[in-house]
């Protein structure tokens, strides 16, 4: 069958779309010039230099990656017992439970922001930093059930049953045996929250305080005053650790599970 | 070590859906009974609260000496083989089998001997090293056989083993099950929904339906003696016939059959069990004869079964299925009778 030349453009479109912004994106992180422009004049890599020299975004990039894995640990911590408490008693428990766990997706997150504003930092107390860390939990939460959660529902529970019967604790077969079962699942939604908890803004931008502040949002007070390729260089940078990240999984387990 | 099984009045809930009713049961040493029965008689629910995946509302679980009803599951030394084989898909073959031994604290040397000769004794020290992903549904059933019975419980329990397997190898199965079970001499219950099964490797065999056991005896009674039109229903018994006691006639008992015949029911044999009553028969108890004392009917439908012609026949009882001979096919429409075979036919209360 031949295809449509329609079609082809209309896939050619779809990739330029997709593409295109990232190819501009590195173009311009790689200009001498000292503003922001496309196609790059002259070629170097002093902005990615640059990242390292201001203190302010070294500073931003650890409280990130600290967040990403804090948050994500907590929100593992939460979400994998629940999701299993739905995928073992999904026949006994209500199915808007399953809800309940991806609201933090479905409430503008400039909501789910403010609010945590409110409630934790103002209305709690919380130091930055913890305020930060239950927000960015809260935030990736959804990918933790939804993505163990789609595991577990795969996991046949009479294996479970089998490890007791042959005289394992409850506890200790969820640990030796549920649990090895669905590493996949475990590692992709840790990947994908992982990933969400680094780029988030607007969660981030109600709870960052006097001294603390995280990557995305010092580009953003960056870009404001300078305006210069060091938020092109930024961004490239995370876009490769994105990148890094899902050739480990795509190597080590394939990609296909993240859609799974 | 023996042991026997015992429930006594067990009641159990889903919810607030009673699933078992007021259950005894009791399997002797080294006996292995069947449950069997369609899906939702209960059947599974029992054999989990005796599993310990479920409590009972009320009644108790005996096994020898122990008292079982409120002892955790992985307490409670059970070996258990189920319809999925549930095998550890992380571990091998080898992995598997030593599970039981492992959670026992059995050293690694006598765990290595005992689960090797585990495995061997179901045929698979060339699969040790597999994973469960890497072996066929036969050889499957066979790793969670080693892996139940290496544990040396005294008690195996059977969760509809052979359903996943094809037609030759479930004979081939439960061939092995029934020869590992007798050697080790364990007591056992296996639940099934399929009679050829339960019938060929049972001790004895538990009919179950809405939560209750309709009728536990050996399979040759079941089969030629049921209890209730529920049982006789089940194993086949497709014709009811109703019947009334007319008179005495010498060591026998004249009952009347629908259409005004008569038949006499040997004292030795049947015990009417009241005045009106019903004759229970399969196809096979109905000949088909164009004339003589019997119900009468009109021919319908002609079914060929190999070993002989079945007939749906409209009589004054109702639709019955009767077998003709292979050497004389009738046609639809003929005027016949059906005549009782009383040595295979059992009597019910109406």
């Amino acid at each position: 069958m031949k295809t449509h030349p329609l079609l082809i453009a209309f896939a050619a479109l779809t990739f330029a779309f997709l593409i295109g912004p990232l190819i501009i994106i590195i173009g311009t992180s790689l200009s001498e010039t000292s503003f922001l422009t496309f196609p790059p004049q002259g070629l170097s890599l002093k902005w990615y230099e640059n990242i390292f020299e201001i203190s302010a975004f070294r500073r931003t990039m650890v409280t990130s990656f600290t967040l990403a894995v804090g948050g994500t640990a907590l929100s593992m911590l939460i979400g994998i017992p629940a999701a299993y408490a739905m995928a073992r008693y999904r026949y006994d428990l209500p199915a808007f439970l399953g809800n309940i766990y991806v609201l933090p997706i479905l409430i503008p997150e400039i909501v789910l922001g403010f609010s945590l504003m409110k409630s934790v930092a103002i209305g709690a107390g919380f130091p930055i930093m913890a305020a930060l860390l239950v927000g960015h939990a809260l935030l990736v939460l959804p990918y933790c059930v939804r993505v163990v959660g789609a595991s577990l529902n795969a996991f046949d529970f009479s294996i479970e049953e089998a490890a007791v019967s042959l005289g394992c604790p409850r506890w200790k077969a969820f640990v030796t045996v549920v649990l090895p079962n669905v590493r996949a699942g475990i590692i992709a939604g840790f990947i994908l929250a992982f990933i969400t908890s680094l780029n988030d803004v607007s969660i981030s931008i109600f709870l960052t305080g006097p001294g603390v502040s995280t990557l995305p949002i010092q580009l953003l007070a960056h870009m404001e005053q300078f305006f210069d390729p060091t938020i092109a260089s930024v961004s490239v940078l995370l876009m490769f650790v994105t990148v890094a990240v899902m050739a480990v999984v795509e190597r080590t387990l394939g990609l296909t599970f993240l859609t799974k | 070590m023996t042991v026997s099984l015992t429930l006594t009045g067990i009641t159990a809930h889903y919810g607030t859906t009673k699933v078992l009713e007021d259950l005894d049961l009791h399997v002797g040493e080294g006996e292995l009974v069947s449950l069997l029965g369609a899906s939702g008689c209960g059947k599974t629910t029992t054999l989990r609260l005796v599993a310990g995946f479920l409590e009972p509302t009320t009644g108790t679980i005996q096994l020898g000496e122990r008292d079982l009803t409120r002892l955790p599951a992985h307490a409670r030394n059970i070996g258990l083989v189920f319809q999925t084989y549930a095998l550890f898909p992380h571990l091998s073959v080898r992995d598997n089998v030593a599970f039981g031994l492992k959670q026992r604290g059995i050293p690694g040397a006598e765990r290595k001997r005992r689960t090797d000769e585990m495995i061997a004794r179901v045929g698979l020290t060339d699969f040790a090293d597999r994973y469960p992903a890497n072996l066929s549904g036969g050889q499957r059933q066979r790793v969670a056989l080693a892996r139940a019975l290496v544990i040396e419980p005294p008690l195996l329990m059977f969760d509809e083993p052979l359903s996943n397997l094809d037609a030759k190898l479930r004979v081939d199965m439960r061939v092995e099950i029934r020869r590992l079970q007798q050697q080790n001499g364990t007591t056992a219950l296996y639940v099934t929904h399929d009679q050829e099964e339960a019938f060929s490797i049972s001790d004895r065999v538990a009919i179950m339906n809405a939560g209750r056991i309709m009728q536990l005896d050996r399979p040759e009674v079941l089969y030629s003696r049921p209890a209730n039109a529920f049982v006789a229903d089940f194993v086949g018994f497709e014709n009811m016939i109703p019947m009334r006691a007319v008179a005495e006639a010498g060591d026998a008992v004249r009952a009347e059959l629908p259409g005004g015949a008569t038949l006499d029911l040997p004292k030795g044999t049947f015990t009417v069990p009241s005045k009106e009553f019903t004759l229970a028969t399969r196809p096979e108890g109905l000949l088909v004869a164009p004339a003589g004392d019997g119900i009468p009917t009109t021919l319908g439908l002609r079914t060929y079964l190999g070993r002989a012609y079945q007939y749906q026949c409209d009589t004054p009882a109702g639709e019955l299925k009767a077998n003709g001979p292979l050497s004389t096919p009738y046609q639809i429409g003929t005027p016949a009778v059906l005549i009782p075979q009383p040595e295979q036919c059992c009597l019910l209360p109406a």
